[in-house]
């Protein structure tokens, strides 16, 4: 393979597109091994799938723009809010991370590549394999899914032909996952340089490894629980049919066992990044490196005992309810040291605030108050009032819009210098931070106020009383969504051209991935680096 | 969309837009905050939320305080130098303990209010609640009484698809109901919950419980008013399409009105019917008078059987290759009347006309490519009650 590689380059030495050995035409990416160009198809497919999400949930929004209802029918709303879910999750938030575990892992450990790059190939092109079955269930009869993305039974045995799709879809969905997380953990474990030891990994390597770890554990567990569903509809089986003597609440234990660890999964690679943004601009050490490793693992373990907290109201005993309030109130120390420890660096640095930076610190205000309604939703006895409300909405997209997304915009803008060559249009970039910033707290923010008042979430049409923060968070919402077509605008004009990068890009980062070129070539670390 | 509710809505957005910039204690008239109920259990719960609210507001300013602090001062611009620092065992001792002893004081009270939740002994009276899609049923154990509750006419002909009814011409537009649960104050009230086909979540904000009916399970929870009057909730748990339009509505009456009531109901007068066509305004009687069969059925039965009559089998049968509708005309009325027990076919006698009956009756064995030819005239419904 090398050598046809090196055959390839020389033939298109002129070429833009085949620039540091790689490959040109349809075949690069087709048959691509390489973890860059992967991670690239990875960002590309999760930009496109955060636009696919992101209409669904426009036509949500205007729907309840005002109450009574204009545009949809309430089926086709519930559809919407359900792909929106399975897009976001499964095409935007994941793959984006998986995208940046490729490119940056092997960069950030001094690796030449991920350890089973053929796997890894695989576990990319899976995923518009998985995503054609979802998204052709919406030309189904019947129309796509419709019963909430935590594809709760009986209500989900009312889908159309969409069903067999949809469980094939997170089959599919779910070994991409495993797979990208089997390669992640090998190359950590394998392919470091000689002297990085396992502490001395940059804190995203360390997330990410953690990550892996939980979707290891949570994707097939997932991917159980839908075989369930697919044996309960068409072969007879009663696991959740309780007049075949099933029990409908046990796929909610099994899908929360999967669905807590996957909301971690969604935030740690996060706080890795923001590790990794903040000390650079605030030329400061990331302080309480050991404890940042500490807190993740816990908050990883402390995963696996909290799922019942999503099902307070489904009517556990008196004991259950008891040991899972205390156990999810034990995640917010793990947190605490966590944002204190980000601030602890911000503390007596010299910082400045280029568009990395200012996504990084909106993330630690806003990802801290998606983490205050958490605690909230914590206490049982209150949880009662919130549990299904739109308070529950507005706390899991504080911790998923400012938290993950404006996570991996913030690693997009950190890092695109060293994948393009070219810096970032710094006064476009804090355009499109502000406005995002701005439109994402008019979007959310009013949510709270929504669901304290007494309104249930996936509702399509509402009681009068709620029609003017309903108002304002669509207003918030159109903004907030057109606001990303300037983020598009901005990559492409990077990729494009612009100010040269050097190797550095910012100013003195830390990391083995600032001493390779920019942009870096399509080989890199063939023989491992010294690590100090 | 009228003309009225199109001068509203570009009227709304304006002032929306210049509130959010300008004056935030012009939102008078908005709910902020979860409300205190009208229990001594919501009351808790309440006061509960509060504490947890207060006690995240006073970490958000010391830490959100400590990062703008550090955010003005320690910028570059400002000639700040790095220092080098990178961990500090007391201080992450500091913010590892502090939190676990909130945690710990928060838990108490939380556990405490639980504790009460879950205690259902010494109830004086026990209500069975089942979920359908989409509708609530509800039967007074010990009683004969139990009816179906169901989204108020005027709610549900403004709901339509551009039904041209402005919502906020409608009282209590999707929180009204045709037969509200109706309970005694100041008594301990035990509910049990559960349903007839998928997850339902029966909640009333005020009364502070909601739990989870599940098909094939029951659940418990109770409650006691401390206050009469009408107290509205809805259904919580996504249960199709129509879960947006399966409201509760309580009414608390007083002990005296209440066995008055519950003896009225048990020698078969409705008395205490909310008759919630009585309460829709005339625009939209007048509206709901002109509809066709078409459009009856569209609003009271399409939810189930679907707009083209194929229902959803097994759940909801197709009507298209029913032999109830291809059959004799009698026993078709009689369902439609007066339902099929056991299954989630009500009933519609109190709930339709006999002329919209046999308009929608009409429409069902015509529509579809079936064409029997039948007219159903209303006094045949009339006869069939």
């Amino acid at each position: 393979m090398g050598s046809e590689y090196e055959a390839t380059a020389d033939q298109h030495h002129a070429d833009d597109h085949g620039h540091n050995g790689a490959p040109s035409g349809i075949k690069r990416w087709l048959f691509s091994t390489n973890h860059k160009d992967i991670g690239t198809m990875y960002l590309v497919f999760s930009l496109l799938m955060f636009f696919i999400g992101g209409m669904m949930i426009m036509i949500v929004r205007a729907e309840l723009f005002q109450p009574g209802l204009q545009f949809v029918d309430p089926a086709f709303f519930n559809q919407m809010t359900t792909m929106h879910a399975l897009v976001m999750v499964f095409g935007a938030v994941m793959p984006a991370f998986v995208g940046l575990a490729n490119w940056m892992i092997p960069l950030m450990v001094g690796a030449p590549d991920m350890a089973l790059p053929r796997m890894n190939n695989w576990s990319f092109w899976l995923l518009p394999v998985g995503f054609s079955f979802l998204l052709g269930t919406l030309f189904m009869p019947g129309g796509a899914p419709a019963a909430g993305w935590t594809m709760y039974p009986p209500l989900v045995m009312q889908t159309g032909d969409a069903f067999p799709y949809m469980v094939f879809a997170v089959h599919i969905l779910g070994a991409s996952s495993i797979m990208g997380a089997i390669n992640i953990i090998v190359t950590i474990m394998n392919m470091r340089a000689p002297q990085m030891t396992l502490l001395k990994m940059p804190l995203f390597v360390w997330t990410w490894f953690i990550t892996a770890f939980l979707l290891l554990a949570a994707m097939p567990v997932f991917a159980g629980a839908v075989t369930m569903l697919l044996f309960d509809q068409f072969f007879g089986a009663h696991f959740f049919n309780a007049a075949g003597g099933g029990d409908p609440v046990m796929f909610q234990h099994i899908f929360w066992f999967f669905g807590h660890p996957e909301v971690y999964i969604m935030i740690l690679p996060a706080f890795g990044i923001v590790s990794e943004i903040i000390p650079t601009f605030a030329r400061k050490p990331l302080f309480g490196y050991n404890s940042m490793v500490f807190a993740t693992a816990s908050i990883a373990f402390l995963s696996f005992i909290v799922w019942a907290h999503h099902m307070f109201t489904v009517g556990m005993p008196l004991a259950g309810e008891l040991f899972f309030m205390f156990s999810t109130m034990l995640i917010a120390v793990p947190t605490g040291i966590k944002v204190c420890n980000w601030i602890a660096t911000m503390w007596r640095g010299s910082m400045t605030f280029e568009t990395p930076m200012l996504f990084s610190l909106a993330f630690v205000f806003l990802f801290t108050i998606g983490g205050f309604s958490g605690l909230m939703l914590a206490i049982t006895p209150v949880d009662f009032q919130y549990h299904d409300t739109y308070f529950v909405v507005a706390h899991f997209h504080y911790v998923l819009v400012p938290g993950s997304v404006f996570a991996i915009m913030a690693a997009v803008y950190y890092w695109l210098p060293k994948w393009t060559g070219h810096m970032v249009d710094e006064k476009l970039g804090k355009i499109h931070f502000w406005l995002s910033a701005i439109f994402v707290n008019i979007t959310f923010f009013p949510q709270h106020f929504l669901g304290l008042a007494g309104m249930p979430r996936r509702i399509p049409d509402y009681s009068t009383q709620f029609a003017d923060f309903n108002m304002m968070s669509s207003i918030g919402a159109f903004g907030f969504g057109l606001s990303q077509l300037l983020f598009v605008y901005i990559v492409y004009q990077a990729v494009k051209g612009g100010e040269k990068a050097d190797r550095q890009v910012w100013d003195n980062p830390i990391g083995l991935e600032w001493t390779v070129p920019s942009p870096a070539p399509h080989h890199t670390f063939e023989t491992a680096p010294e690590v100090r | 969309m009228t003309g009225s509710s199109g001068f509203r809505l570009v009227g709304k957005i304006t002032t929306l837009l210049t509130l959010m910039i300008i004056a935030p204690t012009a939102f008078a008239d908005m709910v902020f905050n979860l409300r205190r109920g009208i229990t001594d259990t919501s009351q808790a719960v309440y006061e509960l939320h509060m504490l947890i609210l207060w006690v995240c507001v006073v970490i958000a300013i010391f830490v959100f305080g400590t990062m703008i602090v550090s955010i003005i001062l320690h910028r570059r611009s400002r000639g700040a130098e790095p220092a080098s620092f990178s961990h500090s065992p007391k201080a992450e001792l500091i913010w590892t303990i502090i939190p676990v002893i909130i945690l710990v004081w928060m838990a108490i009270p939380a556990a405490k209010t639980l504790v009460v939740m879950e205690d259902f002994r010494d109830s004086e009276m026990t209500i069975k609640i089942t979920g359908y899609q989409w509708k609530w049923h509800y039967a007074y154990l010990g009683t004969e009484v139990d009816f179906f509750s169901t989204l108020a006419r005027s709610s549900n002909i403004a709901r339509q698809v551009n039904s041209g009814i402005d919502p906020f011409s409608v009282e209590n537009y999707l929180l009204e109901v045709d037969n509200p649960l109706v309970v005694p104050v100041d008594t301990k009230i035990r509910l049990l919950v559960t349903a007839n086909d998928v997850i339902h979540s029966w909640w009333v904000p005020s009364f502070a419980i909601k739990k989870d009916a599940v098909p094939g399970f029951i659940n418990e929870m109770w409650f006691k008013a401390n206050e009469t009057g009408t107290y509205r909730g809805q259904c919580a748990e996504l249960c199709g399409r129509g879960h947006g339009f399966m409201p509760i509505v309580v009414d608390v009456m007083s002990k005296d009105d209440y066995t008055a009531w519950i003896d009225a109901r048990t020698a078969g007068q409705n008395v205490a019917m909310v008759e919630s066509t009585s309460d829709a305004g005339p625009e939209i009687l007048a509206a709901a008078e002109e509809l066709s069969g078409e459009e009856l059925y569209n609003i009271s039965c399409s939810a189930c059987h679907q707009a083209n009559g194929q229902g959803l089998p097994p759940t909801f049968p197709s009507l298209v290759d029913s032999a109830l509708v291809n059959g004799p005309v009698a026993k078709h009325i009689d369902v439609v009347v007066n339902g099929r027990p056991g299954t989630a076919m009500i009933g519609f006698s109190s709930l339709l006309s006999d002329a919209e009956l046999a308009a929608i009756l009409s429409y069902e064995r015509n529509a579809w490519g079936l064409n029997s030819g039948d007219t159903v005239q209303p006094s045949d419904i009339a006869a069939a009650r």
